[in-house]
């Protein structure tokens, strides 16, 4: 079933693609002539399969976020391509890009600090829908309200601000605003991170339900391999600003390549199999 | 039931009915923690697991006396016999990061972006322990030294966004065991880190703890991080515990359904060979909302899989189903 | 490039256009300094058309630019038509006695202002915290011509302090201490003027920026350490505020070198504001570019000493990671 299902997503054209990407941040210190360069990427091959879900780990400061952010077209990159469903899209015009950026969209960790605290949960997801002029009036209202609903929020909370929000429910208020526009591919930096386990769970099983009814792509970004490596198709792991391991989720776990991932994998078993020795009884 | 262990005499903190409740939320007579207690004995490490919200983070500001003054207290914290609670800023200032210390979630937020990281692990040392500027220093790179920073120099001269973030944590925890506290509390630290560096960081308190002998309260929601590395686990919902035991025998044998809960959210394995593309991952239903706190039953009660009539309208009372455990459940009531 | 020379290229711009803008807008003002002397039946008509020819205001202004830039290469920048002199030689003296007054001013102002913020910070919200902030918005009222008068009579009436001047008839007499102590008592009243004129706004940033540094979870950790009192307050918080607080003193130097001007004018400090204000009414204009020239120059030093404060004390900013 896995194998058939890695065979069908590689037989389709990708939805997004990253080409020899790199970019390069370069920082001046006054009084003296140093500069520090940052390679936040670094030729960077990326393939993301359309309805698949893609985990992207690494270290903090490894460019998972640079890339993310290159992808979603809030940033340029120095060189290299950015290919969306089926069309180079690096060198839009503002236009174009206009007509694209509904299709793709980001969902950040600090759902505090994206979402406009002056805003009702109405008006936060309602924004980007009066933005594009897809809905107005009475119509925009219900419509967010039955977003609220999709992310397992009550509509009976319409009125209410972000901080009266939990963490997680506030990162369903993010992904309901995400959604909205109902987009292709959908760019998780971080999402679930800040997160306690049990809302972590909640929050991706609610990404899954969303995967299956309106056949989303997601790129989920993260630092915890063994808590994104559960539910994703592929897995690619960064350092450097380097894509070191990239592949399905089963080969990659079954035979890692690049030492950093043979390390991390080692270390999340660790963890799993001290958990399992104690509840055997073990210490 | 004040005490689930034979040991208590030899406590060396001992939280007796801890109730807080925060100026803002008067009104709404939901305390952040209620009746709390537990004891801390010398040396031993104890992992208190709950979801945001639990108290769990109130219950760390508390024993180091650091919640706003406007907050209401009630209860006792026995330290050495003396109550914390009664202490006023100056007898605090024997106690705070000298004698009880704190390893913060973040140690990018938690250190001073201007000040060199040396300096402020040599700042705790300067304000307990008088002395020349020169032995401080050298106190201050052993101090990394065993916290695994072998490079003491460029770590000594480094400002905090110059470290990596394995580097910053091992800082944070030298800054906290600096003065070689009886007790150490850590709240969360490993949450932004990968799996390798948490693993180090829990290899380092593990040192600590068995070099030291302090002992460390190690905040979490992650049960998977208790295994192998605490003695005891106390599990808070709702500003109350609602177990407590030896880990091996609530790992194995948890009571509470709100343990049980949390066990089930550590995945089973990497490769789970009978979970099918799209399947959900174990969850627990619900959450800690303010709604919750009202009630005059059991608090977990909206939540419980096993829950009765009886649960809605009585809380539960604790009860010892053996030596060193407890728990608030009707289901162990009989 | 480097940061000071990008700044220095910076402050040279800064000049060049303040420099246009003076003569243009002299030049857009009505009359100038030889109109006055036409209607003096004392000067012949061709001596004034002699010295108009001598100054060059025969000439277009264009050329007059570039003969007083030439001027100012020369380190002459212009000629006094009142006090028949190089401008210079005027500059040099008054824009000394201003930086002594707004240099004094300056630093009073934050060696007080620092502290109070600091410590009406940390105690907001108790009856300190609000009787400073209750005494600064009042103060924050009173302009500054209000409060150099009360001195200024308050001085008349209690007879040790001088009023006006900034040295005594036999100020030529003393020895080097009784001259320092002669310059301080004349100092009193216009430096008492400007800090109590710049005081509030500056407590009250100070204030503001602390209460947010307080609340920053470094300082709550430094607090969980053992930390506390005056060492977690400066050692800790205040380094943390260095940012806002150095584009504030850049600000307070622009702020207290205008306020000066007017402050020397009433309490009679021989500096640039009554220079400038003579100058300006007699339409001497290479005067009044020179002065303005030198309040600029002025205001560009205290940017540019504000911006190495903020590097000695930000390593984030030093370390060019912001």
């Amino acid at each position: 079933m896995r194998i058939e299902e890695t065979a069908r997503h590689a037989l389709k054209p990708a939805l997004a693609k990253a080409a020899g990407l790199s970019k390069r941040y370069v920082q001046r210190a006054p009084f003296s002539y140093k500069s520090f360069v940052i390679d936040a990427l670094v030729d960077v091959e990326f393939d993301i399969a359309p309805a698949s879900l893609t985990a992207l780990v690494g270290e903090s400061g490894s460019g998972k976020s640079t890339l993310a952010r290159c992808l979603a077209m809030l940033e340029k990159a120095d060189r290299g391509e950015i290919w969306f469903e089926g069309k180079e899209v690096s060198r839009s015009s503002d236009r174009e890009l206009k007509a694209l950026r509904p299709k793709i969209q980001m969902v950040f960790q600090d759902s505090a600090g994206a979402l406009n605290p002056g805003f009702t949960a109405a008006q936060i997801i309602a924004e980007p829908l009066e933005v594009q002029r897809r809905e107005s009036g009475a119509r925009l209202h219900s419509r967010a309200c039955e977003l609220m609903e999709e992310v397992g929020l009550s509509p009976n909370w319409a009125d209410r601000r972000p901080l009266e929000f939990s963490g997680g429910q506030r990162q369903r208020l993010a992904i309901a605003r995400a959604i909205a526009l109902k987009p292709a591919f959908l760019i998780l930096d971080e999402s679930v991170s800040g997160l306690d386990l049990s809302t972590q769970a909640q929050i991706l099983n609610l990404l899954l339900d969303l995967q299956k009814a309106h056949s989303l792509t997601y790129l989920l970004i993260s630092h915890d391999l063994g808590l994104v490596g559960q539910i994703a198709d592929f897995v690619a792991v960064m350092q450097q600003g380097k894509i070191v391991e990239q592949g399905p989720r089963r080969e990659v776990f079954a035979n890692p390549r690049h030492h950093h991932t043979r390390e991390l994998l080692a270390s999340v078993r660790l963890l799993r199999s001290n958990f399992r020795t104690a509840q055997a009884g073990g210490r | 039931m004040t005490c689930a262990h034979s040991s208590c005499a030899s406590a060396l903190l001992r939280i007796h009915g801890l109730t807080v409740r925060y100026a803002a939320s008067q009104e709404q007579s939901s305390p952040a923690l209620v009746g709390v207690e537990f004891d801390i004995r010398r040396g031993e490490t104890v992992g208190i697991l709950g979801e945001s919200g639990s108290g769990k983070s109130t219950l760390a500001l508390s024993i180091l006396g650091l919640l706003p003054v406007s907050t209401n207290i009630t209860g006792s914290m026995l330290f050495e016999n003396k109550d914390l609670l009664q202490f006023d800023e100056s007898a605090w200032g024997t106690v705070r990061g000298t004698r009880i210390a704190m390893i913060f979630q973040d140690p990018g937020l938690s250190l001073s972006p201007v000040m060199r990281v040396g300096d402020q692990i040599a700042e705790v040392l300067r304000a307990h322990r008088p002395g020349p500027r020169k032995v401080r220093k050298q106190q201050v790179e052993a101090i990394l030294r065993d916290v695994g920073l072998s490079q003491g120099d460029r770590i000594y001269g480094a400002y905090p966004h110059q470290l990596s973030g394995g580097e910053l944590h091992r800082v944070a925890i030298a800054q906290a065991l600096s003065c070689r506290p009886d007790v150490v509390i850590a709240d969360e630290p490993t949450q932004s880190l990968d799996a390798t560096r948490q693993a180090e960081i829990l290899d380092v308190l593990r040192e600590v703890n068995r070099k030291f002998g302090c002992a460390i309260i190690f905040i979490t929601h992650n049960p998977a991080l208790l295994a192998g590395f605490a003695d005891r686990v106390i599990v808070m919902y709702a500003g109350r515990i609602v177990e407590e035991g030896p880990v091996p025998q609530v790992f194995r044998q948890p009571l509470h359904p709100y343990t049980k809960g949390l066990l089930q959210l550590v995945p089973a394995s990497l490769q789970d060979p009978d979970r099918t593309r799209g399947q959900h991952l174990p969850a627990l239903p619900g959450s800690l909302s303010h709604s919750d706190r009202s009630t005059r039953g059991c608090i977990f009660e909206s939540r419980c899989f096993a829950r009765t009539e009886l649960c809605q309208s009585e809380s539960p009372r604790e009860v010892v189903p053996e030596e060193g455990r407890r728990v608030s459940c009707f289901n162990y009531e009989n | 490039m480097k940061y000071l020379e990008r700044r220095v290229i910076h402050g040279l711009l800064l000049l060049i256009g303040v420099s246009i803008l003076c003569f243009a807008l002299s030049a857009a003002a009505p009359g100038n300094f030889f109109d006055e002397m036409k209607l003096n039946p004392q000067i012949s008509p061709s001596t004034v058309a002699g010295l108009r020819a001598r100054y060059g205001f025969d000439q277009p202004l264009v050329w007059r630019y570039g003969h007083w830039v030439e001027s100012v290469l020369r380190g002459e920048w212009g000629y006094s038509f009142a006090y028949n002199c190089p401008v210079r030689s005027l500059l040099l003296v008054r824009a000394r006695n201003t930086l002594i007054l707004t240099g004094l001013a300056t630093l009073l102002a934050w060696l007080i202002a620092v502290p109070l913020g600091v410590w009406t910070a940390n105690r907001r919200g108790r009856w300190d915290d609000r009787l400073s902030m209750a005494s600064t918005s009042l103060l924050l009222s009173v302009p500054e011509l209000v409060i150099a008068l009360v001195l200024l009579y308050w001085a008349v009436r209690i007879h040790t302090l001088p009023v006006g001047g900034m040295a005594s008839v036999d100020f030529g007499g003393l020895g080097v201490q009784a001259k320092l102590f002669d310059l301080a008592l004349h100092l009193v009243v216009p430096v008492t003027t400007l800090v109590l004129a710049s005081l509030p706004l500056l407590v009250r940033h100070i204030r503001a920026s602390m209460i947010e540094v307080l609340q920053a979870p470094f300082v709550q950790a430094a607090r969980a350490h053992g930390i506390g009192g005056a060492r977690l307050l400066f050692r800790y918080a205040l380094p943390a505020a260095a940012n806002p607080l150095s584009s504030l003193l850049g600000l307070s130097v622009g702020a207290l070198l205008s306020g000066s001007l007017l402050v020397e004018v009433i309490t009679g400090w021989p500096g640039l504001g009554p220079l400038l204000l003579d100058a300006a009414l007699a339409r001497d204009i290479y005067v009044v570019v020179g002065a303005v020239m030198a309040s600029t120059l002025f205001m560009i030093f205290g940017g540019i000493l504000a911006d190495i404060l903020l590097v000695a004390v930000d390593p984030r900013v030093r370390l060019g990671k912001v």
